[in-house]
């Protein structure tokens, strides 16, 4: 199947010189959900705001449903649905009708019904004559995202839905989201949360300083570039590591447990042998176990690399 | 063409204004009441004539003129600002609609209002004077001509402005300044002549003097003129803003 999204060199460079965009590929199929990754100026929300045409692009190609994002705009626009990452709205107005605008702007035929589902869904509907500015923030960021469905897009863009928010509200705005997830719709998330990407998206994006550093599933990513940590709980505590377990690597943690940084996608992860050595120094385990280390660890890495390599090549 | 994103925007922005219908109904009928009491009573018990016509009725289109042209000038640049303002322009910027689609949106509904009041002054100074309107048709088109126009350039100054003073200088500045000194509230044959060539650079005396000749009859400058003028008003609005469009200025990165 044609992805739904197409991205092709697309770049991006700012009036005043600033390049935000360095040639970015990518390729999105329809109903997935995919988190773009970055620290915050890395170019995220550039690269929704091109493909939405508030910013115009530099060079590249972008379709959407396989129109292009330029020359078809009309099209290409029709089946996007795009929720600011700033809190943008009509604060005099009535929910209902600032909903029924946006379907209308988007030259959708009015529909009371559909309307009514989209806020219904977003429990919504009992505040639909409500001012927006009566409302509260996660209520108002619901709004934000009922425009955005009204003219039913097939994709939808949340660009960092929950910066800012309250714990709370991340939550509830998680579970907006899975609700979407279920029903079918395609979802470009940028954040700069991990633990967001890993909760909601199918794949991650890691974006910084313009360029896209790499696109894998979230599980892939984790199994393949995940560190894992080994901790080994003796039956006394420990006081310092044997020499031949702190030659391969093992250290002493503060509570005087024996801790292992391994690779997992390494041919030889080097536990047996350990586990030989502890024996061999008479020493009794108490107790195994080992962590998965998370995204968060992956994009610290990632990000650091291409400090190292830009900094190798200057 | 995007109608239904027009009729969108078009009922989006007289929702606004009927929002604030009291203020926008009260505000021009007591202002204009106090021009009369001001110009028509003191005033006019010195002048009582201009040209053949009562002094109270011959302010009535240089009334109107001065009410619609600020009026069409800050509602289209407010409708424009204040979604930049809020952030909710967005929306707009990422909807599949042209640039006509916008303007007709906005524009429309701002010269609709503007439209809207000068009939409401008109029919308040009917309260006060005896009217007669030797042209209806032609004062009608030029209403409309003047409306539109003048809510395009409300639009520019609109997507132009950086903050509410600047939002609010052109109307205060330009406009009234030059509504006053373009014969709304007298004949230019009334200045020395000097002055009077001076007039003819201000472009609001051909639409006052066209004005007032659809009510009257008789015009500073001939009717032609004055819709030349207005014309070549509309079309350097027209341009400039299809510009801003094009190049994105002010609205996109």
């Amino acid at each position: 199947m044609a992805p739904i999204i197409s991205i092709k060199g697309l770049e991006k460079t700012y009036d005043n010189g600033f390049q935000a965009l360095k040639g970015v590929d990518l390729d999105i199929e329809e109903g997935e959900v995919i988190a773009l990754l970055g620290p915050n100026g890395a170019g995220k929300s550039t690269l929704l705001n091109c493909l939405v045409g508030i910013a115009n692009k530099t060079a590249g190609t972008v379709t959407v449903g396989g129109h292009d994002i330029t020359r078809d705009f009309r099209k290409a626009r029709e089946m996007i649905g795009l929720v600011p990452q700033e809190m943008s709205v009509e604060v005099f107005e009535k929910v209902i009708n600032t909903v029924k605008f946006s379907r209308g702007l988007f030259g959708k035929p009015q529909d009371d019904a559909r309307i009514e589902r989209i806020l219904k869904d977003l429990t919504l509907w009992d505040k639909k004559d409500n001012r927006i500015r009566e409302l509260s923030g996660g209520m108002k960021r619901r709004v934000m995202i009922a425009k955005a469905l009204s003219h039913e897009p097939r994709v939808l863009f949340l660009d960092e839905p929950t910066a800012g928010v309250d714990v709370e509200l991340r939550k509830e705005m998680w579970e907006v989201m899975s609700e979407l997830k279920k029903s079918g719709v395609t979802i470009i998330l940028t954040t700069h949360y991990i633990e967001e990407a890993e909760a909601m998206a199918d794949r991650v994006g890691v974006i910084s300083k313009g360029e896209l550093l790499l696109v894998e599933e979230t599980d892939t990513l984790m199994k393949s570039l995940g560190k894992k940590v080994l901790e080994i709980e003796l039956d006394s505590p420990a006081t310092e590591v044997p020499p031949a377990l702190a030659e391969k690597g093992v250290e002493l943690s503060p509570s005087g447990k024996l801790v292992y940084t391994y690779d997992t996608a390494a041919e030889q992860t080097g536990i047996t042998d350990i586990l030989a050595d502890i024996r061999s120094a008479g020493l009794r385990l108490a107790d195994l176990s080992t962590k998965q280390s998370s995204l968060e660890d992956i994009f610290v890495d990632l990000v650091t690399q291409q400090k190292s390599e830009e900094e190798d090549a200057a | 063409m995007n109608f239904t994103a027009v009729a969108a925007i078009y009922k989006f922005e007289m929702a606004r204004t009927f929002r604030s219908i009291f203020q926008s109904v009260v505000s021009p009928v007591v202002s204009t009441s106090l021009y009369f009491v001001v110009f028509g009573a003191a005033i006019g018990s010195r002048i009582e004539t201009v040209e053949g016509i009562d002094y109270g009725a011959f302010i009535v289109p240089g009334l109107m003129m001065l009410q619609m042209l600020m009026q069409s000038v800050t509602n289209a640049a407010l409708g424009i600002y204040f979604p930049k303002f809020t952030g909710t322009i967005y929306e707009v910027q990422s909807a599949p609609v042209s640039v006509i689609e916008i303007v007709l949106g906005y524009v429309g509904a701002a010269a609709t209002k503007a439209m809207m009041i000068g009939l409401i002054i008109l029919g308040t100074a009917a309260l006060f004077v005896d009217l007669q309107i030797a042209h209806p048709l032609a004062m009608i088109a030029f209403m409309i001509l003047t409306c539109i126009s003048f809510a395009l350039f409300g639009f520019i100054i609109g997507i132009w402005a950086g903050n509410f003073e600047q939002l609010n200088l052109i109307p205060m500045l330009v406009i009234t300044p030059l509504v006053f000194l373009g014969g709304a509230f007298y004949s230019i044959s009334m200045l020395p002549e000097t002055w009077q060539t001076i007039a003819l650079f201000n472009p609001v005396v051909y639409l006052v003097s066209g004005f007032r000749w659809s009510f009257f009859s008789m015009s500073d400058v001939s009717v032609g003129v004055s819709l030349l003028a207005i014309g070549l008003f509309l079309v350097i609005c027209l341009g400039v803003i299809t510009w801003i469009f094009k190049t994105g200025w002010k609205l996109r990165s």
